[in-house]
Parts: C-alpha cells; sequence; structure tokens
C-alpha cells in the first residue's frame, strides 16, 4: 500500500523525522473485543494495516464495522469495556500496546493526536479555547506561558479563526461547529505530531463548512508533513482527502488500495454494494440498490467470509473458508474469494451509464 | 402492494391551483431579554423564515436545501401546521388555513422526522402507536384498524409481525419504514421528510430513499424533502428551492438548477459537494467563512458577506426574487445578465 498515485503536490514536504524511513503507523493483526450483557464483541478482529509518512489513509465502513474502535485503539482511548487482546500498534517502530497511561500520555500531542467528529464535546467547556491549545506545548514542548500563548495564536491564524488575539480568551459555545473544528485542528496541530487521527471530523457540518475544513486539513498536513487516518462513512469525502483508502466490514478490513482504484473499481462485494446505494452527485441513477439484510452481528460472526449472508455472488467456499485480505496487482488486497466477479459487475454499471 | 391507502377525504383544487403554498411567510422568535432589547431600542428577534413564498403542486416532489440555520426546517413545520406563522399565511387549495388547524387539515399534511431513535414513542409497540392514531382520525372503522395496520406495514416493506414489537427491536431504517408507515396512516396529500436518512447508514439510506420514490409514484403523494444532501434531492426531486438565511434564493427544476446555477449561493453550494471522480485541488474552498447569525441579517443582499461577485449595489438594495427563464427564479440582482454576467464576473475572480 505504500505505493500510491501520490505526486510531488500531495507528497511529503516537510521534514522528515531523522532516520524515519518506514510507516508511520504500522497495526499488525490488531484484535479489541468489549465485554457486553450479550457476550464478547469482536470489534476488530485481525485489522491490519500501513499508513506511509505524509500521506492520507481512509478508513470507511458503516456504524459497527470497527473503524472508530481501531482508530481509538491507536490512541489507547478504548471505552472502558474494551481491551486490546492480541496484535500491535507501531508508532515509529515503538508499540503502543504494552504502554502504560504515563508513558501514553508522552506521545499523545507530540507525536500522535486526535480529531473527533463532535467538536462541542471534545473541547472543554469551561476552559478559553487559548487555553485549550496552549495547553499541549506547555505540556510537551516546554513552552513558557507567553511563548505557549504566542504560539496558539499563531495556530489560530493558521486554522483560519479571524482576529485570534481576541478569539484567545473566546469560551468554546461561543463558536459555530465549523469554528470549534478549527480550533481542534489547532489543538491536534499544535505539538507537531507526525500522525492526526480524525474521527468523522466533517459529518457533523455543512457542506459548504466541510469543504473548508478538508481543505484547510489537507493543507495543513501538507505543510507539516504529518500522516492522516481519516474515519469516514462518507465515500465522496475520503475520496477527496485520501491517497488510501480500507474498507471495513465486521471488524475486518475486506479491501485496501488506492482511492479511486477501490470506490471507482471495486474488488469485493460489500465496497460495490456500498457505492452503488449511494446516491451520487455527478450520475444519477434509475434506481439505487441497497444491500440486502443487516450487518453481521460480532458476537458471533458468520463463518467463513463474514459479508457471504448479504452477499449476491455468493457460492459454497464462502460460507466455510476464512477470508483474509489477499494480495491484487497494482498495490490493492482484497478479502473476496471471487473478486473478479466484480469485475463484469462494474463493467456492466459502466456500460448502462 | 395492493390496497393501497386512499387520499384523504376529497377536497376539489383547481387544476393548476398549487396543492400547497405559503404566501409571504416569516417566522420570528424572540430571543434574550425583551425588555433590554426595547430600551435600547434594538430588536431582539430571530427572523428564522423572513417572507418565503412556495408553492407545492399536486404529485411534486419539490426539494428545500440549504446550510443549517437557513430556516429550512422552521419553514417545513410552518407548512406542516406544527408552528404557526409570524405573518403570512399558509394556503390548501385556495383556502387559508387557519393557525389551529381542524382534524381533517391535520390529517392531510403529514411529516417524517430526521431522528426515527426519537420520533416514535418507545412505551408502545408499532400495532399501538398505528391504532391510537387511527382511532383518533377515525381513519378506518374499528374493526378494520387491524387489517389496515397490517395493510401499511407491507406497504413500507415490513412484515406483519411488526405489530407487536416495539421501536427499540427496530434498526434504524426500520424504524424510520415505521415513522412512515405512521405518516401515511392518514391517507395524507402532502408528506414532509425532514432529512429523512441523514440518521442513517449508507447502505440503508439507498431502501428508504427508493421507498419514498415508490410511495409517491403509487399513492400520488407530494413529497417535501428537507436535505442538505444534493445528491439525495437529485434523485428524488423534480423541483428544488434553495434557502439562505430565511429566504428562498434560487428555486428551479432540479436538473436546470444543477446544470445552470444563477445564484452565487447555489454554485457555491454545488461546488463544494466532494466528487467521488476527482480529488481536491489546491484551490480556495467554495465559499469562505460561516453563514452570518440570523439575529444581525446584513443589510442588502443577505448573501453579500460571502458573495464572490458582490457590489456596492448589493449593500443597498435587497435583490427579490424574479423569474429569468421559465420555471426559474432567482433573487440576485446579477442572474441571468446579459446571459449570465454572474458567471463571467466568477472566472475573472481568481479565487
Amino acid at each position: 500500500m505504500t505505493e500510491s498515485g501520490s505526486t510531488g503536490s500531495t507528497g511529503p514536504a516537510g521534514p522528515d523525522q531523522a532516520g524515519a524511513t518506514g510507516p508511520v503507523l504500522e497495526v499488525r493483526d490488531l484484535h479489541v473485543q468489549i465485554t457486553s450483557r450479550s457476550g464478547v464483541v469482536r470489534a476488530v478482529d485481525g485489522v491490519s494495516l500501513e499508513v506511509p509518512r505524509g500521506e492520507a489513509m481512509g478508513l470507511v465502513g458503516e456504524s459497527g464495522s470497527g473503524k472508530s474502535m481501531t482508530l481509538r485503539a491507536c490512541l489507547g482511548v478504548l471505552p472502558a469495556e474494551g481491551k486490546v487482546t492480541s496484535g500491535s500498534i507501531l508508532l515509529d517502530g515503538v508499540d503502543l500496546v504494552p504502554m502504560g497511561q504515563r508513558d501514553l500520555n508522552r506521545i499523545r500531542g507530540p507525536k500522535i493526536s486526535m480529531i473527533f467528529q463532535e467538536p462541542m464535546s471534545a473541547l472543554n467547556p469551561v476552559v478559553r479555547v487559548g487555553s485549550q491549545i496552549a495547553e499541549g506545548p506547555q505540556v510537551h514542548l516546554g513552552y513558557s506561558r507567553a511563548k505557549a500563548k504566542e504560539r496558539a495564536i499563531d495556530l489560530m491564524r493558521r486554522v483560519g479563526i479571524p482576529d485570534p488575539e481576541r478569539r484567545f480568551r473566546a469560551y468554546p459555545h461561543e463558536f459555530s461547529g465549523g469554528m470549534r473544528q478549527r480550533v481542534m485542528i489547532a489543538i491536534a496541530l499544535s505539538c507537531d505530531p507526525e500522525i492526526i487521527l480524525c474521527d468523522e471530523p466533517t459529518t457533523a457540518l455543512d457542506v459548504t463548512i466541510q469543504d473548508q475544513i478538508l481543505r484547510l486539513l489537507a493543507r495543513l498536513c501538507r505543510d507539516s508533513g504529518a500522516s492522516l487516518v481519516f474515519v469516514t462513512h462518507d465515500l465522496p469525502v475520503v475520496a477527496q482527502i485520501c491517497q488510501n483508502v480500507a474498507v471495513m466490514y465486521g471488524g475486518q478490513i475486506i479491501e485496501s488500495g488506492d482511492v479511486r482504484d477501490v470506490l471507482l473499481d471495486p474488488r469485493h462485494p460489500y465496497t460495490l454494494g456500498l457505492v452503488r446505494s449511494a446516491p451520487d452527485f455527478e450520475y444519477v441513477r434509475e434506481s439505487l440498490v441497497p444491500i440486502p439484510g443487516s450487518p453481521p452481528s460480532l458476537v458471533s460472526p458468520p463463518a467463513g467470509c463474514r459479508f457471504h449472508p448479504r452477499c449476491e455472488f455468493v457460492e459454497e467456499d464462502c460460507k466455510v473458508t476464512p477470508t483474509p485480505l489477499r494480495p491484487l496487482p497494482g498495490g490493492r488486497a482484497t478479502a473476496c474469494l471471487h473478486w473478479e466477479r466484480c469485475l463484469e459487475a462494474v463493467a456492466a454499471d459502466k456500460a448502462s451509464q | 402492494m395492493t390496497a393501497a391507502p386512499a387520499p384523504a377525504p376529497a377536497e376539489t383544487i383547481a387544476p393548476g391551483e398549487p396543492l400547497l403554498s405559503a404566501r409571504g411567510v416569516s417566522v420570528r422568535f424572540p430571543v434574550g431579554s425583551q425588555l433590554a432589547a426595547r430600551i435600547r431600542h434594538e430588536e431582539n428577534v430571530l427572523k428564522a423564515v423572513d417572507g418565503v413564498d412556495l408553492e407545492i403542486g399536486r404529485g411534486e416532489a419539490l426539494a428545500l436545501v440549504g446550510e443549517s440555520g437557513s430556516g429550512k426546517s422552521t419553514l417545513a413545520l410552518t407548512l406542516a401546521g406544527l408552528q404557526p406563522p409570524s405573518s403570512g399565511e399558509i394556503r390548501y387549495g385556495s383556502r387559508k388555513l387557519p393557525a389551529r388547524r381542524s382534524r381533517a387539515d391535520q390529517r392531510r399534511i403529514q411529516m417524517v422526522f430526521q431522528d426515527p431513535y426519537s420520533s416514535l414513542n418507545p412505551r408502545l409497540t408499532v400495532g399501538g402507536i398505528l391504532r391510537e392514531l387511527l382511532r383518533v382520525h377515525h381513519v378506518v372503522p374499528r374493526n378494520e384498524v387491524e387489517s389496515y395496520s397490517k395493510t401499511l406495514l407491507n406497504l413500507v416493506g415490513l412484515g406483519e409481525e411488526a405489530m407487536a414489537a416495539y421501536p427499540r427491536q427496530f434498526s434504524g431504517g426500520q424504524r424510520q419504514r415505521v415513522a412512515i408507515a405512521r405518516a401515511l396512516a392518514l391517507r395524507p396529500d402532502v408528506l414532509i421528510a425532514d432529512e429523512p436518512v441523514s440518521a442513517l447508514d449508507v447502505s440503508v439510506q439507498a431502501t428508504i430513499l427508493n421507498l419514498l420514490r415508490d410511495l409517491r409514484g403509487e399513492l400520488g403523494l407530494s413529497l417535501l424533502l428537507i436535505s442538505h444532501n444534493l445528491a439525495v434531492v437529485r434523485h428524488l426531486c423534480s423541483r428544488v428551492a434553495v434557502m439562505y438565511l430565511g429566504r428562498i434564493v434560487e428555486i428551479a427544476p432540479t436538473e436546470q438548477l444543477f446544470s445552470s446555477p444563477q445564484h452565487p449561493y447555489t454554485r457555491s453550494l454545488l461546488a463544494a459537494i466532494p466528487k467521488l471522480t476527482e480529488g481536491m485541488g489546491d484551490d480556495a474552498p467554495a465559499l469562505r467563512g460561516d453563514p452570518p447569525s440570523p439575529l444581525a441579517i446584513p443589510s442588502g443582499c443577505r448573501f453579500r458577506t460571502r458573495c464572490p461577485i458582490a457590489q456596492e449595489r448589493c449593500e443597498r438594495e435587497d435583490p427579490v426574487l424574479e423569474t429569468g427563464a421559465p420555471d426559474h427564479q432567482v433573487a440576485c440582482h446579477f442572474a441571468f445578465a446579459d446571459g449570465g454576467a454572474a458567471r463571467e464576473h466568477e472566472q475573472e475572480d481568481p479565487s
């Protein structure tokens, strides 16, 4: 997945960290389990992914597919009932899974940071936004109060908050949704992290504000050389900002590769189903094709391919054979045993356009 | 799909006359201390809807789009009779609907809300929800309530076993089906759907959108769809009204609006939609800044503070909604001018 269609304009422009050449974040065979009343939920079940330095990686899927849990595990902020049961999360080659809170606190901010969907609940409502932005540099970079304030104002200017000297003293409730998300981005950038995790950062925003925030994120990451992991259910949004994408279903990655390859020419029936069921602005279909059935239970997932009960191309072997992600030409990978069937379907779709 | 419910008791509406119309409707909410406002000679009034004319024809699917805070939901509530207008009137055919509507009038216009988790009574079974409604409104004789409920559930693609289930036992998409069945139970003429799919997963959205489209065809319903998702609008609706800060700024048939938008706000809205086929360039965002507060609407054209082609005139004169092409109305001084002067301005402007 390291090779991609990225050109000089989207590649890393910022200075690389000393001696670091491999992927900035590497997740290997991650398993996350959540204990609930109905049993043990295998929320993430064997996810492996690599985020190349300076690139943006999308993680898409429906609710309950495990995309947010994967992201939370990377930051060590799983819910209290959740636990990483096996696998490793390597940030610059250092495994985060066995780390204690104290060590994790040291890397959250300067190495890895996160932007949440709902900035109003992620920001502290009784602390001035300027202080919230300045906190990271003071704690992690050893800045003095005055220097941290200077940095916060500079960051506020860079994320496009008008009149930063005055707005420094404002509280989160005085900001609009888009402005709050800009504050979140300023906080995430405040300690120059190597990677920023975004959990549906634009889902709660209007389309015009979403456009502003996506452009801002892309520009800031290019300037600072930071990598992005972008979790969303919105396929066109991923196509805007990411070079690579991984599609999740039932706690597993079922397809990955270059974003436009995957979304325009899928090699897994679930990805195909997602693309067909979403109303597309550019191409109006006679009728949308929904995916039949509902997502699998992660307490007792179906045997074989997890998508087989809903799959239109299902064969007998899909119901028994485990389906790990297998590489395809062109830096792509699919978990489907019969991915060739997608080629015909995509060709038929194209012909009808 | 047999035995589809017939429309509400017939009322003769002259051909060519809109089924439901808003005339000069404004909705204002007082905010903060009204006393302090009077002492300071200020107006502490939020103008959610500010003089809107809108017509929905029989069997038409009309979309209402705009950013949050543009007043589209308030307008929908006003049309449904859930929010009395501060001024202006709502007409059904040629008859003005009173602020307190009769049961029969309430039946004619029904709503489906965004969040199916909070708009269904959690303490009633689906059967109970429908039974209550059918008895209060005397839609069918008592002995037919049961069979009519089952017909409704079949109509929205749910089985009869759903009757005994509680809303919490359904998924989001199924709950939205229940909500649609509830709205259809009263055999309305107009269905108002306020963001009916934005709380649902992508694969489920398709089933609800297809259902709404099929129902419209089968029952001859008029549909008012409120959505911020223009792809959804394009899929379902034949005409689109764009709202900005309480006003309709452009209204046109769907394909015409999308192929030749005249208002700079509509153009920005279309440009901001993320596209599957192309990545984001390094250019500036489609629209800068946030919408102004509806407490302090700019003078003249209300869009001028964010407009890429605003000129001095826009500050002084409030543009009215004018017909520039057949069925195409725009509230912009530069719309349709010399075959699209607004567009030329845009090309000159590098941002």
